[in-house]
């Protein structure tokens, strides 16, 4: 597989086209929003909850293709689980479904959704922060 | 021959063997996938010179001590080296005096020079700083800082669809207040636009305030010359005009300097200590605190003499062509938007972005093809608002750079927009 296939795999290229779970929720119980000021990058994710339940989560956003189809692969990984866990869940989990090899400054774009998601889920259940952001990284919450 | 016969070569400039220069410089042997970089990002950072790299080395091994306060003869060379790095910037900028130059890390760290030594100190509430709508972060920040310090108001200049300042705005931005500063680039890092200094700076003394020049996208790419600018001060970048990282200098009127209080406090800056009270050394000694970059000044002066060797008439020349080339084969791509004036009144900048493709995944795609560009908001995220971007993609030029090159570009783009279509 050359570079080029690996970085803009077909995967990567299908959710920044199609994004699923694309449109911000309703009635969200939550919702928050980040920026990667290196890129520009943008994203807003809202959530709503069944009890203590993920049950509905949509996002906007602009940036480039590993940012934004990051997040569309997120959303598919967290509906159905727990705030709990989803807020203990490994950046390295997003990555393996990626499955892409990223550069420390593609990394952050890779992993802005799931701050802001941790962030949500900080907002509506008080679960921890996530530790990139709480580092003071290069990522702005609102 | 005669004394002034070869006088006639200074009016036509050189012309520039552009695959000469390429020999001179290391960056070129090194291959990315089997290919030469095509480094179209001269204007965040320029490649090195041999000579210049040569010129460290030299200093290192044959003249290194600390400058200025040694007896010896090995602290002799160090001195002599540094000021003759400091005659080699001062005739480059057409300053009256040497001791008008000072040696900083960088144009941001000589503007943030000025605004602490003289904003802090000057500015009062009720005046005015204006910068301009096109600023780098480093000419911006530091006044919107210290106008918020002392009280002044922070306005803006705006510019046009091209990307050009409305001088035609300045009184009424000024209104009847009294402006102190106004902060201007020569050239935009962003769009490439030249602006009219010389103007600002009329405009600004008429006024009673000084003008301050950022310089760094400009000293590499033509010949400047602050007397005949009219600035009051002046900060330039070695490493954008093919020095050294950590080596750039502040140019400022000397009865301006010698009013400042210091800057960064410590060694060599002084002429007394007492155990209440410190008294200032002399320019530019006042504003050069602790160990200088010593060997980086010696490499500034080394990229000088490159550059004039090459002649600043010839490498502007090229550049132009290049801008104008560039914006041509751009002009063909429907999907690609370009943003700036008109190549005759810009440097070889040139920002663009591709419909439906972030800047970020165009800069990866091309770097696949080793084309280096810069995408992102160039640290001028006012001017971002303005064009209603999030980022853009940057291609830059320099004298190494090639026609060549700007086709690679192209075809980069194409790929890019066939990933994304």
């Amino acid at each position: 597989m050359t570079e080029f296939d690996q970085l803009y795999r077909e995967v990567i290229l299908d959710h920044y086209k199609n994004p699923r779970s694309h449109g911000l929720l309703d009635a969200p119980d939550a919702q928050a929003e980040g920026q990667n000021p290196l890129c520009g990058d943008e994203v807003t994710v809202s959530v709503s909850f069944d009890g203590d339940t993920i049950s509905g989560v949509g996002f906007e956003g602009r940036g480039c293709a590993i940012s934004q189809a990051a997040t569309s692969m997120l959303t598919e990984l967290v509906v159905g689980r727990s705030a709990e866990d989803v807020a203990g869940m490994p950046k390295e989990e997003l990555l393996e479904e990626i499955g892409i090899p990223l550069s420390p400054i593609r990394l952050k774009c890779a992993i802005l959704g799931l701050g802001v998601l941790k962030v949500a889920l900080h907002k509506a259940k008080g679960t921890p922060l996530p530790d990139e952001w709480a580092q003071g990284d290069d990522l702005t919450i609102t | 021959m005669g004394k002034y016969d070869d006088g006639m070569a200074v009016t036509a400039p050189k012309s520039l063997d552009v695959q000469r220069i390429r020999a001179d410089f290391p960056y070129l042997e090194e291959l990315q996938n089997g290919k030469q970089v095509a480094f179209l990002d001269s204007a965040a950072s320029a490649q090195k010179p041999r000579a210049v790299l040569d010129a460290m080395t030299r200093f290192y091994e044959t003249s290194y001590a600390n400058v200025h306060r040694g007896v010896y003869r090995l602290a002799e060379r160090a001195t002599e080296a540094l000021e003759g790095a400091r005659e080699k910037v001062r005739a480059l900028l057409n300053a009256a005096e040497a001791r008008e130059v000072i040696f900083v890390r960088n144009a941001t760290e000589g503007i943030n020079l000025v605004a602490y030594s003289w904003g802090l100190n000057e500015l009062k509430p009720g005046d005015v700083v204006i910068v301009t709508e096109l600023e780098h972060h480093s000419n911006f920040v530091p006044w919107q800082y210290v106008a918020r310090r002392t009280g002044a108001s922070f306005r803006m200049l705006p510019l046009d669809e091209h990307g050009e300042l409305r001088l035609d705005l300045l009184d009424e931005v000024a209104g009847d207040d009294d402006v102190r500063v106004v902060a201007a680039g020569l050239t935009s890092n962003s769009l490439g636009t030249n602006n009219p200094v010389e103007r600002l700076a009329a405009w600004a003394h008429e006024r009673g305030a000084i003008l301050v020049g950022d310089g760094a996208q400009a000293a590499p790419h033509r010949r400047l010359d602050v007397q005949a600018l009219g600035c009051d001060f002046l900060a330039v970048s070695g490493h954008k005009m093919c020095g050294p990282s950590g080596a750039g200098a502040l140019w400022g009127r000397a009865e301006l300097l010698e009013r400042m209080e210091p800057f960064l406090l410590g060694g060599h800056m002084i002429r007394s200590v007492g155990d209440e009270e410190t008294t200032w050394g002399s320019l530019p000694h006042k504003f050069e605190a602790g160990t200088a970059p010593m060997a980086e000044a010696v490499g500034l002066g080394a990229a000088i003499d490159y550059l004039e060797g090459v002649g600043l008439e010839a490498i502007e020349q090229h550049e132009h062509q290049l801008a104008a080339y560039a914006l041509e084969a751009l002009a063909e791509l429907p999907w690609v938007t370009t943003y700036g004036p008109p190549a005759d009144r810009r440097a070889g900048i040139v920002s663009f972005n591709v419909d439906g493709v972030h800047p970020h995944d165009v800069a990866q795609i091309l770097d696949m093809d080793a084309v280096a560009i810069r995408a992102g908001h160039h640290c001028c995220q006012p001017l971002m608002r303005k064009l209603n971007v999030v980022a853009t993609n940057r291609a830059s030029f320099y004298l190494y750079t090639t026609t060549e090159e700007i086709d690679r570009l192209v075809v980069g783009l194409h790929r890019a927009r066939a990933v994304f279509a």
